[in-house]
């Protein structure tokens, strides 16, 4: 191909994504197949999905309207702890959810901390229950992702466009509309479709906070006919409906999310000249407060409730830490194995399909693609002993849509500042991949490595099909200590796990960025 | 001898038509109005843009469908002529091995190139750290240890002022001069044409024509051209 | 190299420890916790098979039927314990388990006489809350009251379904009625009984759907009298919990002799103090201080197994109406 527009081969991507795919795909057929006859979707499913639909664009339009100004706030100032606050950002996003959940409360619950300053001024508790409870609930996962994702947007307009602009006298309101707006039309789309997608398959959120069967998941469905009815033809059917509705909004999108980049510039650091009145200050500083405030709160909670319990954590907690770092380390090295080669394919163009296979990893019930393995390696293999293995592979496929919204941008970016350079001087793909597009990516793998990690170590997804007690991970312990009465336990294994995962995001995001400022 | 026969170039939508041929160790300006094509028909050559019809000869040789590294063409951007993660030295020698793995000769060639453009002691730097003539020189230090007979400019250094810019124009010139390349640059300054060139091809409302003398064609320019120079 | 030589020492020791023979119980994840009655359990009954007992902990009871089913005849369990009376009839109709004849003198607030089926513990719903509340005493009490409880799912958790077929086998056909002025006192419904009970530890609610026998974990392990449940007239209803053995069983005699060694003291007392639910057969001693004596029979409220699948469906349309509204 003479006019072949980059230097990079495009079938390691395509096969690492065609690997996703079978194996979701695979699953969910394996599922499918063994199913017997059972009913259909009722009038009851599809109350669940209307109601599934609502709660999960509901939130991924709010997390992203409230990102898009505390990132911008985050792009505009530099103060001391500002790495710090940003690497804080991923927490609630880790957290198990019933660890999240009983910390939201604590905060925002009928006997949470503002219901009692509210009862000292005389004024009724926070109704915390229902769709606005799930979808306060599901902003506080998602907010701190909506904000990394778009801050990331920010960083990625190189400096030169900054210093044009402010040699242009241009304020804040021009730099919003030749910078900021095309850069976040590029960047919102996608960031909105991951968060519509978690949201599809939440169920313990919802269906908490949520106050009641209102509050109906598609994933609450797919659980009871998997558990209560063994209706797995009911199971896949529905898993459909959500991969139908997560493919749905990625193609959307990937439409909204097209345009061209801002080009290359030499990589200077990011020096802002607008927005620097006292006004633009005192907002930004207020925005940054607030949600900074918003998200440590119920961090605060969980560990005030969870100090406690260090003390006295039992050894199983421990065993299961290090399984947990463990299977969250294979996870991030196979996520970076798929990821990477996908983005490149991705950047290389003509990679709709690999996008899409990218994102099935959310589309697809963990119980699902779960249940769907343990259906295909059952009859040839000990799946006990591969507990650990399948949810390291499954937990770095999950945590593939995050890292390719994080990877591919920057991916397109590289290629396009460099890529013709890198034709005309013939360079070879691998050394292209190795020594051109990885160096300047390491601050997005780094960030997408921390990420996965973490999220990783909150997952609860497969392990807990699979696991026996020798094998368990700490979620799982936290659950089974919960089950076991074991509150203040369970609570001190659940700061632990805070920790750990903010430890292992932290090393591997600040690893990425070296001397680049994030 | 580079021969574009009944080429057709494609950009989206645009195409440039060019059925020439350039004597070899000719230096080429390409003039004519904006828009009209001309970074068009420089990356035809070089391989970025399909060639939807007719063909490219190299020394009789077909290249219309080699893909850019497999020509013998060096090219020079508009920007982006540097890896602005990799040092000066590494930048330049890509040019000898697009891997890197140099050998002590061409780690030498490359000390020799950068002696050339006057960068002796930049070598550890990376382009950021260079001025912009610098970083024009370490670009054209790497298009000398290439050693492609056939140079393409894309204004590369449009960004420059004018000293830096004749200064560049005239390392250009030796270098071609030295080697014996063939030299096609696009350019908007006549000046630069007279300074440097000894052919002029016009590329107007997507003909490129084939070349002619430098002197005459500016001192009596068509009515085409004319309108361009105003 | 190595990672061969690593894997065929593995393969080694494994078939060296297969020479005793191993009996695979599937059970769920609390029984086998630390905190739960299964390590004192194995190491009882090892002390007298002769054999190695392998606890598998698989999710909640309902899972892990699910997971027998999964795995068909190919399942390594040879014993599964953990069914409770509502999955006991989809459990006989699977086909997965064999009669093991084991019989007791049974404890049980029900006769039972049932070949495949072994009771090992019990216990009764009922709604925990805080000494000193002015409790209800039965559910029109509760749906009147301004109290707020927090329950389970009955399609995600087994608590949540025996509270549904409680107002349904105590109200019958009422039960909507009921259920609709339980509505608004209900805070919020939870996928399991963790939730739910940490919820209530956290405040959120007056009241929260566990069992009589809780207060007793907080008195015995916690030294905390502050909990207790509330005793509704109307009548409570109960979970029996059974294990059984596996048809396909490749040691079918050491799995009966297993469900054998459920009517011993040491599995019983294990039970009580590791699961918080009634012994199925009492233990000589009694039961330990701080439990309080469990209902009379006829306090207690059961659907016969066969039914409660049946009544389950209509049951859940009836709760879904009640509460969507």
């Amino acid at each position: 191909m003479a006019h072949r527009a980059v230097p990079l081969a495009r079938w390691p991507g395509s096969g690492a994504a065609t690997l996703v795919g079978a194996l979701i795909l695979g699953a969910l057929a394996a599922v499918a197949l063994r199913a017997e006859p059972g009913q259909g979707l009722g009038a009851a499913d599809w109350a669940a999905v209307r109601f599934t639909v609502l709660q999960a664009v509901l939130s991924a339009l709010i997390s992203v309207a409230l990102a898009v100004p505390v990132a911008r706030a985050l792009a505009r100032r530099r103060f001391a702890g500002r790495r710090a606050l940003i690497a804080l950002l991923g927490a609630p996003f880790i957290l198990p959810v019933i660890v999240a959940v009983l910390g939201l409360l604590t905060v925002f619950g009928r006997a949470g901390w503002i219901s009692t300053a509210l009862g000292w001024l005389g004024l009724p508790p926070v109704q915390i229950y229902g769709l606005h409870g799930v979808v306060l609930a599901h902003v506080f996962f998602n907010l701190p992702l909506a904000a990394r994702l778009i801050l990331q947007g920010w960083q990625e307009i190189p400096a030169e466009r900054f210093r044009l602009a402010a040699q242009l006298g241009a304020g804040p309101r021009d730099i919003w509309r030749l910078l900021e707006r095309p850069m976040l039309v590029r960047v919102v789309p996608g960031a909105a479709a991951v968060i519509f997608a978690i949201c599809l398959s939440s169920f313990a959120v919802a269906l908490t906070l949520g106050g009641g069967p209102r509050a109906t998941t598609i994933e609450l469905a797919i659980y009871q006919a998997f558990r209560f009815d063994f209706d797995l033809g009911r199971a896949a059917l529905l898993s459909c409906v959500q991969i139908a509705l997560t493919v749905a909004a990625a193609l959307v999108a990937l439409r909204l999310g097209r345009g061209d980049g801002f080009g290359g510039g030499l990589e200077r650091p990011v020096q802002r000249w607008d927005a620097n009145t006292r006004g633009h200050r005192v907002l930004d500083g207020s925005l940054i407060a607030l949600a900074a405030t918003f998200l440590m709160l119920p961090l605060a909670a969980i560990v005030t409730s969870g100090a406690p319990g260090l003390a006295k954590l039992p050894p199983s907690v421990w065993q299961a830490a290090l399984n947990s770092v463990l299977v969250a380390l294979a996870s991030t090295a196979a996520l970076l194995g798929l990821a990477v080669p996908m983005a490149a394919t991705i950047a290389a163009g003509r990679g709709g399909a690999v996008e899409l296979a990218g994102l099935l990893g959310l589309a697809v019930s963990p119980l699902v693609i779960g249940t769907g393995l343990f259906v295909i390696l059952n009859p040839l293999t000990d799946v006990f002993a591969l507990a650990l293995p399948i949810t390291a592979l499954v937990n770095a496929v999950m945590a593939l849509p995050f890292a390719m919204r994080i990877l591919v941008p920057r991916a397109r970016q590289v290629v396009a500042q460099n890529g013709r350079l890198a034709l005309s001087l013939d360079m070879r793909s691998t050394f292209f991949l190795l020594r051109v597009l990885l160096p300047r990516m390491r601050a997005q793998i780094g960030f997408a490595a921390g990420l996965a990690a973490a999220l990783s170590m909150g997952d609860l997804g497969v392990i807990a099909l699979f696991a026996d007690p020798e094998r368990a991970t700490l979620p799982l312990q936290v659950y089974r200590l919960m089950g076991a009465y074991q509150m203040q336990a369970a609570a001190g294994a659940a700061l632990l796990l805070l920790a750990l995962s903010m430890a292992l995001f932290w090393l591997l995001d600040r690893g990425g960025r070296g001397h680049v400022e994030a | 001898m580079l021969k574009l026969e009944g080429a057709t170039i494609r950009n989206g939508p645009f195409e440039v038509r060019a059925d020439l041929a350039i004597e070899p160790g000719r230096r080429v300006a390409v003039i004519g109005p904006s828009g009209a094509g001309k970074t068009t028909l420089i990356e035809g050559i070089a391989g970025f843009l399909p060639v939807t019809q007719g063909r490219i000869l190299w020394r009789d040789q077909d290249i219309t469908h080699a893909p850019p590294g497999k020509r013998p063409v060096a090219m020079l951007f508009q920007d982006g002529n540097l890896f602005a993660h990799l040092s000066i030295a590494q930048n330049v020698g890509l040019g000898l091995r697009p891997d890197m793995r140099l050998n002590a000769e061409q780690k030498e060639r490359v000390a020799g190139a950068l002696a050339r453009v006057g960068l002796t002691g930049k070598e550890a730097r990376k382009p950021a750290e260079l001025s912009g003539g610098q970083q024009s020189r370490a670009a054209l230090a790497r298009v000398l240890v290439q050693a492609r007979p056939l140079l393409l400019l894309d204004e590369p250094f449009a960004a420059l002022g004018p000293a830096l810019k004749h200064a560049m124009l005239d390392l250009v010139t030796e270098l071609s001069e030295e080697t014996g390349a063939t030299l096609l640059m696009v350019s908007h300054d006549p000046a630069d044409a007279r300074r440097i060139t000894d052919r002029i091809i016009l590329v107007d409302e997507g003909i490129a024509h084939p070349p002619r003398e430098t002197g005459p064609l500016l001192d009596d320019p068509p009515e085409a051209l004319r309108a361009y120079l105003g | 190299m190595r990672h061969l030589a690593f894997a065929a020492g593995f393969l080694l020791a494994t078939s060296a420890g297969a020479q005793t023979p191993e009996l695979t119980v599937y059970t769920y994840d609390s029984f086998v916790s630390e905190f739960g009655p299964g390590p004192k359990i194995e190491q009882a009954f090892e002390a007298q098979c002769d054999c190695d007992l392998k606890f598998v902990g698989a999710g909640d009871g309902a899972a892990l039927l699910a997971r027998l089913k999964l795995e068909g005849a190919r399942t390594k369990a040879d014993v599964v314990l953990g069914l409770d009376t509502s999955l006991i009839g989809t459990a006989r109709d699977s086909g997965l388990f064999a009669p093991s004849n084991v019989s007791a003198d049974y404890a049980l607030p029900v006769a039972w006489d049932d070949p495949v089926f072994v009771p090992y513990d019990w216990g009764l719903f009922a709604f925990v809350h805080e000494v000193g509340l002015d409790a209800p005493a039965s559910f029109r009490e509760l749906a009147e009251s301004d109290l707020k409880i927090v329950i389970q799912d009955p399609r995600s958790s087994t608590p949540g379904l025996g509270l549904l077929l409680w107002v349904k086998a105590a109200y019958g056909d009422e039960a909507p009625e009921i259920w609709s002025g339980l509505a608004d006192n209900i805070v919020t419904v939870t996928k399991g009984w963790s939730e739910s009970y940490g919820l209530f530890l956290n405040g959120e609610a007056d009241m929260v759907l566990s069992y009589t026998t809780s207060p007793a974990y907080h008195r015995i392990a916690e030294g905390d009298d502050s909990k207790t449940a509330a005793i509704f007239e109307e009548g409570h209803y109960a979970q029996i919990e059974v294990a059984a053995k596996l048809a396909g069983s490749d040691q079918p005699e050491l799995a009966t002799q297993f469900l054998e060694f459920i009517g011993s003291d040491a599995f019983q007392s294990a039970v009580m103090t590791g699961n918080w639910m009634y012994p199925a057969i009492m233990p000589e001693g009694g039961l330990p201080d701080g439990f309080d004596t469990p209902l009379a029979a006829e306090q207690v409220l059961l659907l016969p197994s066969d039914q409660a699948a049946e009544v389950r469906d209509a049951a859940l349309d009836e709760w879904l109406t009640a509460l969507s509204r």
